[in-house]
């Protein structure tokens, strides 16, 4: 794979929620060594943006994608309205997908709109572009465990073909039981990022990604490690490692085994 | 490609050609179903191979069919062979995956713990990745692999993001696709939003009264064109996405999102309007939708250009409806005719656009496919003869 193409692009933004890391400044100090991690369910935002009715009945998931993306834009000084999305995550929301299988397995089958329209893979993106007024281009994919670096590379990719911004918003929650016993995610986490083609003021590296046959890179804290296995969206807990220490390297991310995603990191 | 017509494209254009409907009755009393569906027969008594028991779900045996189909399957091996299994990409679309096994699962819970039945393997089935993570293993392929859900947008935007990954450099050719089955949560949900109609779709019309629940699988490989191209070979000449930004359900009255996604997808193929010599219509059939693409059409085309939709052949097949209808467009170009709408008796008057009740003979050199999902997720792409 040594002659494998390499995209590039700068990073302008990082937004994350997780279990015990609540915001990334908090985060940064974690990965870098210079706080403590401490276990804590994962608080996730009421959507400020969304009208009332919406905000109330925001689901996690739609909680996770809204939040951990506006950060990312918020951290970039960039108007959500303007930029293109790619939303990543390896399923809808559990709880309402849980909800309507209960239905449909009783006698009055009848579901609520409402509930059908919550169980696509891209209400969030639906969601983020009423909140944020985004008529851009807006992806919603999934790669199972790998969906974090499916997200990423086709980021980078929209970035090289459009010349613009775009946003990555990976995210997961998860499902409750009995579901939860065939696909256990313990809570919701995300990862916000701006990728940008050219460096700008507020510009904090430039990442390079490669598909690779590097075994993927653990984080040397194990419960951070437990972490990143532990929720999908967090497969790229080890980029966010090397933008907290600002230090120039490398980290493979989990993608589909053996293919992982090299990815560079040069702190600017 | 596998619909309700049949398996492969030449039932499809039989039914294209001759303005036949695979659309059938759907009735559950009580139950607030009753409406038409495009099934496909015998998926039920067709399971996976051995090998492949894992992500044996309806979903999955649909995507089979369909690749065994139009040699589908040789070309990839070709293609594999040809390339390496690392420089082959999958791109596929899909709404609902193998949701049909998590809804018979939970009519199978235990009835003390509430436990879903032994051999529920979710990666396989209910994972919305499933259908590339399926293909994946069946081709013994390397490459990278996704799976884009955008409702009924979703296999329209797999040939962007395919072509994206061809122009990065990191694949040569790329499976693109759709592949959606019957379930329970579609049937009940499009019914929830009283978006079913009780007749046969009949989108476009004046009394048109809603959708026709479809399952479809459909395939392409997407490559560089080599030098020599025969005249009817078919080419993706430009991608356009947006989004609505509007509401959950509904469309943008005006269909505003949907012309951003025309407009950007002429622009890509460096076209301007009058190059379009047919409009694949998203046109469920839902007042609504048609209205709003409608409206889009008229203010960016006229009724300049002639359009039509294959829904009432095939019904709404959801996640599978881009691949299906861009498969519509290259049967059009390559065999020059521009398709009608059976079930629609008479055009809106509202709507002012130039809208094919009945197939006719024509040359078409650039067409037009679009396809618009819930969330507000837009798709329109333009294709060409390559002579």
């Amino acid at each position: 794979m040594s002659a494998a193409p390499q995209l590039s692009a700068w990073l302008d933004g990082v937004g994350l929620i997780a279990p015990g890391l609540p915001d990334w400044s908090t985060a940064a100090a974690v990965l870098a060594g210079q706080g403590t991690y401490a276990s804590a369910p994962s608080v996730l935002p009421a959507p400020a943006l969304l009208p009332p009715a919406e905000r109330r009945r925001a689901s996690r998931v739609v909680r996770i994608a809204l939040a951990s993306g506006l950060a990312a834009l918020d951290h970039a000084g960039l108007d959500p309205a303007g930029v293109a999305t790619v939303f990543s995550a390896s399923t809808a929301d559990g709880h309402n997908c849980h909800a309507l299988c209960e239905t449909l397995a009783s006698d009055d089958q009848r579901v609520s709109p409402t509930r059908f329209h919550n169980s696509l893979h891209n209400t969030p993106a639906g969601y983020w572009s009423i909140a944020t007024g985004a008529m851009a281009a807006s992806q919603s994919l999934c790669a199972h465990d790998g969906s974090f670096a499916a997200g990423l590379l086709e980021t980078l990719v929209q970035v090289g073909c459009s010349g613009a911004s775009c946003a990555l918003i990976a995210y997961d929650a998860e499902y409750p039981a009995p579901l939860a016993a065939a696909r256990p995610i313990p809570d919701a986490g995300g990862i916000g990022l701006v990728l940008s083609p050219s460096r700008g003021p507020r510009s904090l590296a430039q990442i390079s990604v490669s598909l690779s046959d590097a075994p993927v890179t653990a984080l040397a804290d194990p419960q951070l490690d437990a972490l990143r296995l532990a929720i999908p969206a967090l497969r790229g807990l080890p980029l966010l490692a090397l933008l907290a220490t600002r230090r120039a390297g490398g980290a493979a991310l989990e993608y589909l085994a053996p293919l992982s995603l090299q990815v560079t990191v040069s702190p600017c | 490609m596998t619909s309700c017509v049949g398996d492969g494209l030449a039932p499809l254009r039989n039914a294209l050609l001759a303005g036949t409907s695979g659309l059938k009755p759907y009735h559950i009393a009580g139950l607030g179903l009753d409406t038409w569906i495009g099934e496909i027969p015998g998926l039920d008594d067709t399971p996976l191979p051995p090998a492949l028991a894992a992500y044996d779900c309806r979903n999955n045996r649909l995507a089979l069919r369909a690749l065994e189909a139009d040699g589908v399957a040789e070309a990839l091996r070709e293609r594999i062979a040809r390339h390496g299994p690392r420089r082959i990409g999958i791109v596929l679309g899909t709404s609902t995956s193998g949701i049909l096994s998590t809804e018979l699962a939970y009519r199978q819970r235990d009835p003390q713990s509430g436990a879903l039945p032994p051999g529920f393997f979710y990666p396989g089935t209910h994972s919305t990745y499933s259908l590339a993570a399926f293909v994946r293993e069946a081709f013994a392929l390397e490459g990278p692999a996704c799976v884009v859900s955008t409702a009924c947008s979703s296999s329209a935007k797999v040939f962007a993001a395919a072509a994206r990954l061809i122009h990065a450099g990191l694949i040569d050719v790329a499976l693109v696709g759709g592949v959606d089955s019957l379930c329970y949560t579609t049937l009940h949900g499009f019914a929830s939003l009283e978006l079913t109609a009780a007749e046969p779709c009949r989108p476009y019309d004046a009394e048109r009264k809603g959708i026709s629940i479809g399952e479809g699988a459909a395939f392409a490989l997407l490559e560089r064109p080599p030098t020599s191209l025969d005249a009817s070979a078919v080419l993706l000449l430009g991608s356009g996405e947006s989004s609505d930004a509007h509401h959950m359900s509904s469309p943008h009255p005006e269909g505003l999102g949907a012309r951003l996604a025309m407009e950007a997808a002429l622009a890509e193929a460096g076209l301007d309007v009058d190059a379009i010599d047919y409009i694949n219509l998203h046109g469920t059939a839902t007042p609504n939708n048609d209205a709003a693409e409608g409206c889009a059409v008229a203010a960016l085309f006229g009724a300049r250009v002639p359009a039509s939709s294959t829904k009432g052949i095939t019904g709404h097949t959801l996640g599978a409806a881009g691949a299906l209808e861009a498969s519509v467009c290259a049967l059009a170009l390559a065999d020059g005719f521009l398709p009608g709408s059976p079930n629609t008796r008479s055009t809106d008057p509202a709507i002012p656009i130039d809208y094919l009740l009945t197939t006719r003979s024509a040359a078409p050199r650039h067409a037009m496919s679009n396809s618009f999902g819930f969330g507000g997720s837009n798709c329109s792409l333009v294709f060409g003869r390559a002579g």
